[in-house]
């Protein structure tokens, strides 16, 4: 009843196949299949988004997604995105700023801010908020983040119009 | 504002140095070590079936079926637990009077709390463990619960423990002074009731723990999230029967602690037990909603309060009367008695006053158990004290800061014992008050508050003045018996290529511990800051410690860091001396090069005394024992805590149609002493503001009257996120303690004791010009509109 | 938290979905989304022996807009409505409703028709097909039906669908010329389910209103048309006084129980102070 099933999908750019149970959801099948920890487990229901990563250039909850589902997908995680260099800014800027401290929800927030940055360049601090709303962070009190996600936007922003 | 002691205007001091933590990177680069990252050979998983009832017995267990279940390996139920692992009572000697049953880490006959364990399924993965678990076929006898904290109190209630012969775990009284007289005869009285509702913490990373025995060796290793390793070590060996030795545990990575992660948790010391009964690894990681259901609860307390004060305006006594509501054990080892005996200490304390009269009961439950969380006790006895300020500034018709200048223990009356008997070294209230005043612009929220109130727009402004339990002593446990350490040690390591490696028993769950650490290192040697490496969490490898908790790590750690940072900088200029053949006097450590003290002039790098030393021990004098590895303790010995203080506000907005409160804007104005990493000690200070600004609106763990938590999940328990967070701006007066040689305070607290006072007061200004007010939390919509009389 | 095992069908055909639900009938679920499903499963509230998922059978999503009426197929994303012109242009009730929906790792995967056949009684999308008067398509091996939103919900997660059935698109009525919509809500924090919220049509000639659909959410089994309320309004101009009346009238459309949040008496409180503003915010604009 509960037969394993093939998949086959690219993680961080590496072409992978498995045989999976229907019911891993994606962030089980990344940390104990693959063995790339760096996406984390917080709820299992979808709130507190630790488990955010990339589907098909996508933010999704790894949580609510289904292994079997990312069959023919391409996936991102905290780990690809590290080694292509992608949030190197962003990490540098938390790093700094020390938008992290126990860094539980720091990969799943790199890439939500990520995307923040590439759907509104120039978001503003309350719009920074509202879009990291569904990225539950116990320890900073979200001030430290929205600053460091802040100053990458306006880096980058700056860098792109000339102006400083 | 001094920085620090002469001993840190060196050249390179890291010493008020905003520098980012070492070990970030990492973490932000998805690389860090959390338990459920770890992986050992033959690793198996425990799911524990839970009392799906707040109160009832266990007839029988029927494991057969659920040992059959595919990938199952053992089935563990409490009786059979009990003969490897033996119980735990959690009291105090120093609580005079307090009481509390053994608890089983699976219960045994019967279950207590909704969530309480009752069997332990093994199997090769968690999803074969939680499927095994609806096989279990268990008889159960329901009991009535105990669920409402007064009727518990009350003479002729269901005892829960009959051997212990009421429900009452702890009481205290305390009077001093005259209070009943200066009551009666006080021109002014105010009072109020004031009622926190109990809520947790919610670390992110839930409660995990991979226990492996070697029968081999006898070798118990524990890789645990945990903030006190050597504690446990203790707790482990003595209820496994193993010898002290003989356990290890390490931390590596915490993903979020909080005092969460400082207990004894009857499923964890079950996850070691089964490790040794099964001779592998066996990992435990909580779920989000065992979390809710075990992880400690607290705050849960009704507070009566009142306040005297004279007409013209002079604070002469307060008194409490204290219930609160925990489990049906006290936590063990640090006992759930403490959160009420540091409201009773703590009420009135930034305050002059002579008289004072408390009581404290603590009442045992069928709920989930509650113990220390994050400023324990602190966010009630400044909710409690602040609002009865409040309440008699607005009886005067006083303005509330002026209230508070009026009475707050003057700067220059150091030191002070205050009524309970706690002795204040040194604050800084009145310098704090300014401080923070002129950082929020007070006079000019008070005009801005004036012309909205015109426009129907209603916006309150809430202080809070607080003071805050730090670097405590042996008081704390170890006079009641606690293995629990006060003192903890640093040993520093000078490597052949000049790296030098600190171990330390303070540990890291993100506040920076390890960067505090490494900054008061470098800094006492003389390297810049990236040849330290720290070493923290592991039994085995560091000294003796206490872990991380009652914001110890700075205060404690850091100043026994400063000592072998010192110590091994004088073995090294001793040694660089007889090289150089010159005075260890005249020669510094800067930079990682021997230097010539007076000019700066370079004479040797570091790595070369150490290549020397190492390698080439025939070069130097046949009489020299060089002695790079250096270790040092430090134990607080001067109070039974130094006390910091400080001062929050808030400001903020009610729709009096909604009852929905928006956060404008937040501030803290602190005095933690020597400031060792600014960046650092502010971050602390907000994420324990936010977590105090959950309390004050949003958090709540709510039990119906059959004890079941009617809101598990992250879903309707409401933690704060980042849309509805005010900026946080923080400020920070510096009074060094004379404790220590470092100045350092501890900081990681301070956020959270003061923000929900600081809310409430700033909701009670809103509605002011309605004499409405809240005294319970959270203030939720629903609360503010019945205050308004419009729900 | 781990779902009971269940056995995976990723059918390509609707033909193939209907032989699954067919063979297996109660037993299976439909995975549309999943952002509401798989929590159920995460905590075996549910535990369906088989999950048929929709997500590879083609023809299911896509905005399609032709006189006076926009079709979605019940597999399009929440974050494709979110971003769609033509969304924003013909239902701009639905483009008010869209950030209000999770956040968007949610909106990434959620789906409408998955929104409607989970019908949580607090949710804006429901609320908005019953304001809007749109119809669900359903299909089923036997063809397909067309029912009317405000008959669709039936009661707390409970819809007309029936065994065999699924949705495979909703076709909402144009915002027709001189009509406004507004979507509002109270909730707690950004992204909850609402506290109680408002979906409400009307056509509006300056400040006076008519044709008004008020469908309340967050406040029963059920989104909620305010039927009372709105005849209070009808041809009214929106002043104190009508808002008032429609206030109390309101006492008899809405009844809402006592939950976790509060009263239903807080609720009915908020619903009051909802409608007053939200149609003034509507008139004002």
């Amino acid at each position: 009843m509960d037969a394993t099933v093939e998949i086959t999908l690219t993680v961080n750019g590496e072409r992978i196949s498995r045989r999976v149970e229907p019911r891993q959801h994606l962030a089980d099948f990344l940390r104990v299949e693959l063995e790339l920890t760096g996406t984390h487990v917080g709820c299992e229901h979808g709130v507190c988004g630790a488990c955010t990563i990339r589907v098909d250039g996508q933010i999704v909850r790894g949580c609510l997604m289904f292994a079997v589902q990312a069959d023919g997908a391409r996936v991102e995680t905290i780990e690809g995105l590290t080694d292509s260099g992608e949030v190197a800014d962003l990490q540098k800027s938390f790093v700094e700023r020390n938008a992290l401290q126990c860094g539980y929800c720091t990969p799943a927030m790199l890439i939500t801010a990520a995307e923040l940055l590439k759907r509104n360049p120039h978001a503003t601090r309350a719009q920074i908020r509202d879009f990291l709303s569904g990225n539950y962070c116990r320890c900073t009190g979200y001030h430290a983040i929205v600053d460091a996600v802040e100053t990458v936007a306006r880096a980058r922003t700056g860098r792109r119009d000339g102006a400083s | 504002m001094k920085s620090g002691m002469s001993a840190f205007d060196r050249p390179n001091s890291y010493i008020g140095r905003t520098v980012p933590r070492p070990n970030a990177r990492r973490l932000a680069e998805g690389r860090g070590q959390y338990v459920d990252d770890i992986k050992l050979p033959r690793l198996a998983h425990v799911a524990f079936l839970r009392s799906p009832y707040a109160h009832a017995r266990i007839m029988a267990i029927d494991t057969a079926a659920a040992a059959q279940s595919p990938g199952v390996i053992r089935v563990v139920t409490g009786p059979e637990m009990a003969g490897v692992c033996t119980p735990w009572v959690g009291v105090l000697s120093h609580l005079k009077g307090m009481k509390s049953a053994p608890q089983h880490p699976i219960a045994v006959d019967r279950a207590c709390w909704q969530g309480e364990a009752v069997c332990a399924v093994v199997a090769h993965t968690r999803a074969q463990a939680e499927d095994a678990l609806p096989l279990l076929r268990i008889e159960w006898e329901e009991l009535p619960p105990v669920t409402d904290a007064a009727a518990a109190a009350t003479p002729g209630c269901q005892v829960i423990h009959p051997s212990l012969g009421d429900n009452i775990a702890f009481q205290r009284e305390l009077s001093v002074g005259e209070p009943e007289s200066v009551f009666a005869a006080a021109e002014i009285v105010v009072e109020e009731t004031f009622v926190i509702g109990r809520h947790t913490g919610v670390t992110l990373e839930p409660r995990s723990i991979l226990a492996d025995y070697n029968p081999a060796e006898n070798q118990l290793t524990i890789y645990q999230s945990t903030q006190a390793p050597h504690m446990m070590q203790g707790i482990f060996a003595k209820h496994l029967g193993l010898p002290e030795t003989n356990v290890r545990v390490i931390c590596r990575d915490v993903g979020g602690a909080f005092g969460i992660k400082v207990h004894t948790y009857p499923d964890e010391v079950a996850t070691a037990a089964l490790a040794v009964m099964l001779r592998r690894p066996v990992k435990f990681v909580a779920d989000r909603f065992e979390s809710f259901v075990t992880d400690i609860h607290a705050r849960d307390h009704a507070i009566k309060g009142r306040i005297a004060v004279t007409r013209a305006g002079e604070i002469q006594a307060f008194e409490i009367d204290d219930l609160t509501g925990i489990g049906p054990y006290s936590v063990y080892p640090r006992t759930s008695g403490i959160e009420a005996n540091q409201v009773v200490n703590l009420v009135g304390g930034p305050y002059k006053h002579k008289s004072y009269k408390a009581r404290a009961r603590v009442v045992f439950q069928n709920k989930n158990v509650m113990c220390q969380y994050r400023a324990v006790g602190h966010p009630i006895a400044c909710a409690v004290t602040e609002g009865l300020v409040d309440l008699a500034a607005k009886r005067l018709a006083m303005d509330p800061a002026e209230f508070r200048r009026k009475n707050l223990i003057a700067d220059d009356s150091y030191p002070y014992t205050a009524p309970p008997g706690l002795v204040f070294e040194s604050l800084s209230h009145h310098a704090t008050v300014d401080k923070l005043l002129a950082l929020m612009d007070y006079k000019g929220l008070r005009a801005e508050q004036a012309r909205l109130r015109e426009r129907g727009v209603h916006r309150g402004i809430g202080l809070a003045s607080f003071i805050e339990v730090t670097n405590p002593s042996a008081a704390f446990y170890g006079v009641g018996g606690a293995r629990i350490s006060a003192q903890d040690g640093c040993t520093m390591r000078l490597d052949p290529n000049g790296t030098v490696t600190c171990a330390i028993g303070v540990t890291e769950q993100g506040q920076g511990t390890e960067a505090m650490v490494a900054q008061v290192a470098a800094t006492a040697i003389g390297v810049p800051l990236d040849r330290i490496r720290v070493v923290t969490g592991d039994t085995e490898i560091t000294p003796y410690g206490g872990g991380t908790w009652a914001s110890r790590g700075a205060g404690i750690g850091g100043e026994a860091t400063l000592q072998a940072g010192k110590s091994l900088r004088a073995n090294i200029l001793g040694v660089a001396g007889v090289m150089l053949q010159a005075e260890p006097g005249t020669l510094d450590i800067r930079d990682g090069k021997i230097v010539d003290a007076g000019t700066g002039t370079e004479r040797i790098p570091l790595a070369e005394v150490g290549r020397v030393v190492y390698f080439r021990p025939d070069t130097l004098p046949k009489d020299l024992q060089p002695e790079f590895m250096v270790t040092r303790h430090y134990v607080q010995k001067d109070y039974a805590f130094v006390f910091t203080n400080g001062m929050q506000a808030s400001w903020l907005e009610v729709d009096i149609d909604t009852g929905f409160v928006r956060l404008l804007d937040h501030w803290c104005v602190e005095d933690c002493g020597t400031l060792i990493n600014p960046q650092l000690v502010d971050e602390q200070i907000r994420g324990g503001v936010v977590q105090g600004i959950g309390a004050a609106l949003f958090e709540h763990c709510v039990y119906d009257a059959q004890g079941q938590l009617r809101n598990a999940n992250l879903a309707d328990y409401l933690v704060p996120m980042a849309g509805e967070m005010p900026d946080i701006h923080v400020g920070h007066v510096v009074t060094p303690t004379r404790s220590s040689e470092l100045g350092a305070k501890g900081a990681g607290e301070a956020g959270t004791a003061g923000a929900p006072a600081a809310v409430m007061n700033a909701i009670n200004d809103a509605l002011a010009p309605f004499n409405a007010r809240v005294a319970a939390q959270p203030a939720t919509p629903e609360l503010i509109l019945k205050a308004l009389g419009k729900a | 938290m781990k779902p009971a095992p269940f056995a995976y069908a990723r059918p390509s055909s609707l033909d193939d979905v209907f032989d699954l639900l067919g063979r297996t009938g109660e037993e299976a679920k439909l995975l549309a989304g999943g952002q509401s499903l798989v929590p159920t499963l995460a905590f075996r509230l549910s535990t369906p022996s088989l999950l048929i998922d929709l997500n590879r059978v083609p023809g299911l999503a896509g905005i399609t807009a032709d006189a006076g009426m926009v079709r979605i197929g019940a597999m399009t994303r929440h974050c494709e409505i979110e971003h769609s012109i033509e969304i924003a242009a013909k239902l701009p009730m639905v483009a008010q409703a869209m950030p209000q929906i999770g956040h968007p790792a949610i909106r990434t995967r959620g789906t409408i028709g998955g929104s409607l056949a989970f019908a949580d009684p607090a949710a804006e999308l429901p609320a908005c097909a019953v304001a809007l008067d749109a119809q669900i398509v359903i299909a089923s091996r036997q063809g397909a039906r067309r029912v009317r939103a405000r008959n669709f919900f039936k009661g707390l997660y409970e819809t007309d669908l029936g065994a065999g059935e699924l949705i495979t698109a909703v076709e909402f009525p144009a915002q027709p010329p001189g009509y406004r919509s507004r979507l509002a809500e109270l909730a707690r924090r950004h992204g909850d389910y609402a506290l109680v919220g408002l979906a409400a049509h009307a056509k509006t000639e300056g400040d006076r209103l008519s044709d008004l659909r008020l469908a309340f959410f967050g406040v029963g089994s059920k989104p909620v048309l305010a039927v009372q309320a709105a005849r209070e309004l009808e041809g009214q101009h929106v002043s104190a006084t009508a808002l008032a009346l429609a206030a109390e009238a309101l006492d008899d459309d809405l009844d809402p129980p006592d939950d976790l949040n509060g009263s239903g008496r807080t609720k009915l409180h908020l619903a009051r102070v909802l409608l007053s503003r939200t149609l003034t915010g509507m008139v004002e604009a």
